[in-house]
């Protein structure tokens, strides 16, 4: 199939249009906004619908309606529009539909800045409103990923009842390479649950499932606990006789990609484990690390570590385990390896 | 891999000519990333893109030092002069930025390239000579297949306009005459 070259903002878009989403409710902020321009457009042309809704609040109520009808629906925001959408995001989990939500990562809290960074991964992967539920979260390293984890973000939610999150950043989301895009898919919203007229048939009710599901806590347990048991997915790159392996996702990653790239020529034993799933973590991948390892150094485009925390849980901190950090500017692979080799010489 | 710059001010064409370079490479099979910088304006603030092309899978799409910088103006020299590896190529448009000497260490092409764009009757190819230029004196692709190139790329977007290919052409002489003059 002929490549496209395509920013990675519109290819999600656009897989987004071919897995079968069908409305999109949104408000815009850079840097995903192009998402909003490119559906505002695409979705009519395919019999969808795009809403640029009056706030992040909103949109993210509107996908919960869209998603009650059995449509798939998607929002997206960045930073400070995607803390607004956390209350919704809670409300689509507690009622067990299906959904995508995009977070194109930007710098710093309260208003913070346009540029690329990694900080939103505690409210991506820890629970970013209240209650019991957790997002199916996903990483792209690169435009093409954009459009694969999309497609595989639409099947999951359908899959599991519950909703996904896409976890870009800024360099991701402008940046340009050469995709391939999938077919269109045909995906039938007359779902069983779905909120679509009675015609005859049973009642049907869309509102947290704890109301009417029996024994609540050990079944929403076990939805969770399938999914850490199903849906971990991750990348490894030369672990098996690492030294020291970093672990980065996104475009940090591709900067560690390149870093042990070099290290590796200067005869320096450095892996990647790069998680594709943020949550569940991909805690299965660390079993193909060399078992001798000396020490993991977790990437990230952020002024405090938080992706360490996982590396330290899914290790049982039995090797030291350091960030790298920064997110004002972008790191250089010679500083990664500068700081992976101190982790050897201790 | 080659790793290119090219930066300028908003309206200067800096991000299509690295659109074009990057559909190019990509139509003749190879990996590239394109990354964009700007301001918020449309016109008048700088903005740049940077290139990695290769014929392997490109693992950073950032870099330090690059082989090519396009240096629409001032700031672009001021910008990133300093990172162009030893033996690298500066492309100048000496239409905006004053002719001096510049690094020993790197071949540097002159073109007036935002006059002779006027003078093509063509004053948004300024953009297209600069690429000319670059391609030739980084022999990323021989000149008359990158010119089909652009060709292609303008007649799939139905706007073909042959002063394009004329001033691309204009930017390969002008390193072919650098090269000759040994690229002081």
């Amino acid at each position: 199939m002929a490549m496209k070259l395509m920013k990675g903002n519109h290819a999600l878009a656009e897989a987004a249009v071919r897995a079968g989403c069908r409305f999109f409710g949104g408000y815009p902020i850079t840097p995903q906004t192009e998402i909003l321009e490119y559906l505002s457009a695409r979705l009519p042309e395919v019999g969808g619908v795009f809403l640029q809704a009056e706030s992040e609040l909103g949109g993210i109520n509107m996908v919960y309606g869209a998603a009650a009808a059995g449509c798939r629906a998607m929002t997206s925001s960045s930073g400070p529009g995607f803390s607004l959408l956390q209350e919704g995001i809670s409300y689509i989990a507690s009622a067990e539909l299906p959904a995508v939500f995009v977070d194109v990562q930007r710098y710093g809290s309260g208003l913070g800045d346009i540029f690329q960074a990694q900080s939103d991964y505690f409210t991506a992967t820890r629970c970013g409103g209240h209650g019991d539920y957790k997002l199916l979260v996903y990483a792209p390293a690169s435009v093409q990923e954009s459009v694969d984890l999309t497609m595989l973000a639409f099947d999951k939610a359908d899959e599991y009842r519950n909703p996904a999150l896409l976890l870009s950043d800024a360099s991701i989301a402008q940046m340009m390479e050469p995709v391939e895009l999938p077919e269109m898919r045909d995906v039938n919203f007359d779902r069983p649950w779905a909120m679509r007229g009675k015609h005859g048939g049973p009642n049907k009710r869309v509102s947290s499932t704890m109301y009417y599901i029996e024994d609540f806590d050990a079944y929403i347990k076990a939805k969770y606990d399938a999914m850490i048991a199903r849906e971990q997915r991750w990348e490894s790159v030369r672990v098996e006789d690492a030294d020291v392996v970093l672990v980065a996702y996104g475009v940090s990653a591709r900067i560690c990609k390149e870093a042990v790239a070099l290290a590796r020529e200067r005869g320096m034993r450095l892996g990647l484990l790069r998680p594709i799933s943020l949550w569940p973590f991909p805690v299965k991948g660390f079993e193909s690390v060399n078992p001798d390892v000396r020490g993991y150094l977790a990437v990230e485009l952020s002024a405090l570590p938080r992706l360490r925390d996982d590396v330290l849980l899914a290790t049982g901190q039995r090797v030291p385990t350091e960030s790298f950090l920064g997110g004002m500017h972008i790191p250089e692979p010679s500083a990664i390896i500068e700081k992976a080799a101190e982790l050897i010489a201790e | 891999m080659l790793s290119i710059t090219c930066s300028g001010f908003g309206g200067q064409g800096v991000l299509t000519a690295g659109l074009l370079l990057a559909n190019v490479s990509m139509e003749a099979g190879k990996k590239l990333t394109w990354v964009p910088s700007y301001g918020s304006e449309m016109r008048g603030g700088t903005a740049s893109c940077h290139l990695r092309i290769d014929d392997n899978e490109i693992l950073n799409p950032f870099y330090s030092r690059m082989d090519a910088l396009i240096a629409m103006n001032e700031g672009a020299v001021e910008s990133f002069a300093d990172r162009i590896a030893e033996g690298g190529a500066l492309i100048v448009n000496t239409s905006m930025v004053a002719d001096r000497a510049f690094r020993k260490d790197v071949r540097v092409v002159r073109v007036a390239a935002t006059e002779l764009s006027q003078q093509l009757k063509n004053p948004r190819g300024a953009n297209i000579i600069m690429l000319g230029a670059a391609v030739e004196a980084t022999g990323l692709f021989p000149a008359e297949q990158f010119a089909d190139g652009i060709d292609g790329y303008f007649q799939r977007k139905g706007k073909n306009n042959p002063l394009n290919r004329e001033c691309f052409m204009q930017g390969v002489q002008a390193a072919r005459k650098a090269r000759e003059a040994s690229w002081i």
